[in-house]
């Protein structure tokens, strides 16, 4: 249920011009068209009883106790299934409906416990609030006839329980699972008295399909659904509303406290992202940021051999300032740079790029969007004018079409998903593009009218084929592009999609597609209406990553689907903060807002208010970090939140660049895997420790406000700038309202942007300024933000990452819905139960040929290494073509993927590698290795000199 | 810097605006994305290969943006 301070009006509030004037309890109200009587009535503050309804579902009219009179009508009708009508003349209160609503709760607590002294939702129930409304002071059935009170609790879930004991079987449990989350896990078995809640045929909730997003346990109105820390903690005191940091959906949370402890994080129904809406990490995920092996206090150490020595801030800030001074007086300036973290947020990122380029005196900072969205920024540049996704989330309920390009949104960006659905449930029309028959593609009462099967690599071909088949057939609209795009980039580009190599029938050998299919696709696309393309890391992981991105954009603008609602090019951003690192100039190349370093004008202004002068040449690529490390030139680096030796691609070529560096500094939660090979660590603070914002996939500015004191003393902001200080260049802030305040005057698209706007508009996208005082939920609506749509040529170019007779299999990558990225922070939770350890998916012919069945222990050997890691056989993925999840270190998922990249980026390669997959009984050496080195790092760890000891 | 690395990655450059109809300007283009992208030590890495190896395994399109632009592309100091 709601939390107690939140109003629910009951049904959902309804948005129409056309307004209704009716009469309630005498007095007037005028609402829009469509409202229930309900709802109508809470808006002048008069609550109707009610069980069934809450204002998350549509309405349901099951429970009898919202009945009201109504003038000229018989009987006493439901005022949540009652829709208002003029002149209409309602009564909520009266003696016989009082008599009607105390009858009905006789009946419901003649069956439930009456333990509310000791049950966890004291103090938060709906049943008990009731029985108070409506003066219970008997129940004349007593409490000896058939009960359910015996029934089982279902504690199989690690963050709720399911006691059937106190269910009134409202069914608002299962209208949320279907109405908003879209998994239909749940039903009524049985009918009448028999009726019980089942979670699909097993009977309990870990084994049943339930995705444990909570919906169903928000919208409980008893303790039948429960969160087991509520039941632990108690309810809580007060809450904040702050914003998720896993994914790049951006999900707005109410922080619900006790104190500085949170004992609930329960999704924000004005949240403008995900409507009150989660998934599983956001809603239950959080046991990380207090877990047992966060690090609170900074230490350094001589080698990565040595026990770790605690130290004081002021002490481990002076020692990494005076290393890397050393280093640079001895490599050069360029030795030593800084990785900004996309887990971090904008006031974070934005100081770490300032401190690399005003303090270190260098170019050489970049961020983990490198290893993902960098072809987006780079692609949609070029063609569009702008390094960012086109539309709202909202955007996709006027969509007719919807194609989703290399993402899996249903694991990676679950809200979103669950928006997605409810769209396709309405008819909209879904292709969905994937070497895996991805769970999106066959849902309950949904199925993909084009599911492009595509094999690993042949994104371009693709693209290229369906944009071939709309000119060719002439589907492609031409007043669109003749008012909106270059036409003479436009006429070089249709030479070249026209060309016979780019038709399907010619493709089909690269893609693995049947050209009718992809015809069908490309006729749906360019004629199905308001047309909208999704896409995630599997189109720009590629060497041909951002060419992929601009086929894309090319593809939207060939339709002129973009511009208005329903359409548009929407990348889905990994991590919650991919979006906001870009923005705030974490690229080498690029001054926050997107503007190059060689750019004189921009480069003075911030000359101009850094009191500094800025180096005017590009720096180093993460990519190239590595590289310059092992050739000598590279010897320092400061890492904020981020883990390149179990992210980033060729693990071993990674770690020995690390190896190489004479001062690594890592600042993060845990002792992760890169600082396994670092010198000094300083503590990072997780989301609930700091203030801040996050910038989403739809340019979504959010704030993030603290809700409990750093653990280490100190929020990331401020260790930046003491760093900055001790390395003689001081930053002088004393909030992070006041580092939003600098970008906002350096950076166009920001300009009116502010903490105080965010308070007042909850958030906000940017384009923000005086052209858009309060945001732009949709870009590029006269025109592009380059002046005219640029239509680039797309060549398809094979990656060099081929299936050989040793390489016989495509290896892809990709995550799951439980666990995040590098699993730092997941792996510290509950969410282990449902992935304990990455897979190999294999289709059942390749297990065959090579004797593997389900379960075995198999070798996956690429030219960069070998890994080990258990098979399951899967039909999802094609033959020829295997798959795995990164999210356990052990299982060294990038020690087989290679240094192959993006063209135009650098950005990796992960989702093509050529392997050989067979039986083994052991680990691979380097797991062997990698088991070694982390034992001896967690007993230097243990062995640490802590602070006033000596060991 | 590791040149085979460089070379790879200034080849994939040069086969993306290969697609240019005209060669003088793409390899106007291969040289500008280098001159925006790649830190001077990386510049200077491809330049000497040019120099000391006649830019060995280069396509012969980056090979003439190397040459024609070298002078932009040649790191200040």
């Amino acid at each position: 249920m709601y939390s107690v301070k939140e109003l629910d009006t009951g049904t959902p509030m309804r948005v129409s011009t056309r307004l209704v004037t009716l009469e309630i309890d005498g007095q007037s109200v005028t609402v829009p068209e469509g409202t229930s009587v309900m709802a109508a009535a809470s808006t002048m503050g008069v609550k109707v009883p009610k069980l069934c309804a809450t204002d998350m579902l549509e309405a349901f009219g099951s429970c009898r106790l919202c009945l009201v009179e109504i003038e000229g009508r018989k009987g006493y009708p439901a005022s949540c299934t009652t829709l208002v009508e003029p002149a209409m003349k309602v009564s909520t209160q009266t003696s016989r409906l009082a008599r009607l609503r105390r009858g009905v709760m006789e009946l419901y607590i003649s069956d439930h416990p009456l333990d509310c002294l000791t049950c966890p939702a004291n103090g938060n129930c709906e049943l008990q609030e009731m029985a108070g409304v409506v003066g219970l002071r008997e129940v004349r059935y007593g409490y000896d006839g058939a009960n359910h009170l015996d029934a089982d609790t279902d504690a199989s879930n690690p963050y709720f329980s399911f006691d059937p004991s106190k269910c009134i079987v409202c069914s608002r449990c299962v209208r949320a699972c279907d109405e908003i989350q879209g998994t239909f896990a749940l039903t009524v078995d049985g009918r009448g008295f028999a009726s019980v809640i089942m979670p699909g045929p097993t009977g309990n909730f870990l084994e049943s399909e339930c995705v444990s997003c909570g919906a169903c346990v928000q919208a409980c109105p008893t303790a039948t659904l429960m969160e087991k820390s509520i039941a632990e903690a108690g309810q809580p005191e007060h809450a904040v509303i702050t914003t998720c940091a896993y994914c790049g959906v951006g999900c707005s949370f109410r922080a619900e406290m006790q104190g500085t402890q949170v004992v609930r994080m329960v999704p924000d129904k004005n949240g403008q992202a995900n409507h009150g809406h989660s998934c599983v990490k956001g809603r239950f995920a959080w046991g990380y940021a207090t877990h047992p092996d966060r690090i609170t206090r900074p230490m350094i150490r001589t080698r990565i051999s040595d026990p770790w020595r605690e130290v004081s801030w002021d002490e481990a800030l002076a020692h990494t300032a005076s290393e890397f001074k050393r280093i640079q007086a001895r490599y050069g300036r360029g030795a030593i740079g800084g990785i900004t973290s996309s887990r971090c947020t904008n006031e974070e990122t934005y100081l770490v790029q300032k401190l690399v380029r005003a303090a270190f005196g260098n170019n050489n900072v970049d961020t983990c969007a490198r290893v993902c969205h960098s072809p987006t920024g780079y692609g949609l540049k070029q063609t569009l004018g702008e390094s960012a996704g086109t539309q709202d989330f909202d955007s996709v309920q006027d969509a007719d079409v919807v194609m989703v390009i290399g993402a899996n949104p249903t694991d990676g960006h679950p809200v979103f998903a669950s928006q997605l659905k409810r769209r396709l449930r309405e008819g909209a029309k879904l292709i969905v593009v994937d070497p895996r028959d991805i769970d999106l593609a066959r849902l309950p009462h949904v199925q993909a009218d084009y599911l492009l099967q595509l094999r690993p690599g042949s994104n371009v071909a693709v693209i290229n084929a369906l944009a071939h088949t709309i000119v060719s057939e002439g589907l492609w609209n031409e007043a669109f592009v003749q008012s909106r795009c270059d036409l003479a980039e436009f006429e070089k580009w249709k030479q070249f999609i026209l060309l016979p190599e780019n038709a399907p029938e010619a493709m089909a050998a690269v893609t693995g597609v049947p050209a009718h299919i992809l015809r069908g696709a490309a006729r749906l696309y360019a004629t199905g209406g308001n047309a909208a393309i999704y896409y995630g890391l599997g189109v720009t992981e590629h060497s041909q990553g951002s060419t992929m991105v601009m086929g894309i954009a090319n593809l939207a603008m060939l339709t002129g689907n973009i511009g208005r609602r329903g359409v548009g090019v929407n990348p889905l951003r990994g991590q919650n903060n991919v979006q906001g690192s870009c923005d705030m100039g974490s690229f080498p190349h690029e001054l926050p807002g997107y503007r190059h370093i060689s750019d004189v004008a921009t480069r003075s202004l911030f000359e101009s208010v850094w009191n500094v002068q800025l180096e005017p040449e590009p720096g180093l690529r993460i990519p190239n970090m590595l590289d310059a490390a092992l050739d000598g030139s590279f010897m320092g680096l400061f890492v904020q939140g981020e883990d390149i030796a179990q992210s980033d691609p060729d693990t071993q070529h990674v770690t020995a660049a690390l190896l190489a560096m004479e001062c690594l500094v890592v600042q993060d939660l845990f002792l992760n895997e890169t600082a396994k090979f670092a010198h000094v660590f300083l503590p990072g603070c997780s989301f609930l420790e700091k203030d801040g914002t996050f910038t989403n996939a739809e340019r979504r500015i959010s704030r993030v406000r603290k809700v409990m004191p750093p653990l280490s003393g100190m929020q990331e902001w401020e260790v930046t700038t003491a760093l900055s200080a001790a390395l003689g260049y001081p930053m002088q802030y004393t909030h992070p309202s006041q580092i939003m305040d600098e970008i906002a005057r350096l950076t166009p698209t920001f300009t009116g942007v502010s903490y105080e706007k965010l308070e007042k508009l909850g958030s906000i996208q940017w384009p923000c300024n005086d052209a858009a005082p309060e945001g732009t939920p949709i870009m590029h609506v006269e025109q592009f933000v380059r002046g005219k749509g640029l239509f680039m040529v797309t060549r398809y170019i094979a990656t060099e990452e081929r299936s050989t007779r040793q390489y016989p299999l495509l290896l892809t990558t990709g995550r799951i819905l439980s666990q995040y990225n590098v699993g730092a922070q997941t792996r510290r939770t509950a969410n282990v139960v449902w992935h304990d350890e990455d897979r190999l998916e294999i289709h059942p012919h390749d297990a065959e040929q090579r004797g593997i069945n389900h379960g075995d222990w198999v070798g996956i050997r690429s030219r960069a290494g070998e890994t080990v890691m258990r098979a399951v056989l899967s039909e999802r993925i094609q033959p020829g073509v295997v798959y795995t999840t990164f999210h356990h270190p052990f299982s060294g998922a990038n020690v087989i993927t290679t240094d192959n990249s993006d063209w135009a980026t650098n950005c990796p390669e992960y989702k093509v590698t050529a392997v050989q997959v067979s039986r083994v009984t052991q680990p691979s050496e380097w797991q062997r290795r990698f088991t070694q080195f982390d034992h001896q790092q967690q007993d230097l760890l243990a062995q640490r000199e802590r602070v006033g000891t000596k060991t | 810097m590791d040149v085979s690395k460089l070379v790879y990655m200034a080849n994939q450059i040069g086969a993306f605006f290969g697609s240019e109809a005209e060669t003088s300007a793409a390899a106007d283009r291969v040289a500008d994305h280098i001159r925006r992208f790649w830190e001077p030590r990386m510049r200077k890495a491809i330049l000497e290969w040019v120099d000391q190896c006649n830019g060995e395994g280069l396509q012969p399109l980056v090979l003439q943006a190397l040459q024609k632009h070298r002078q932009k592309l040649q790191p200040a100091g």
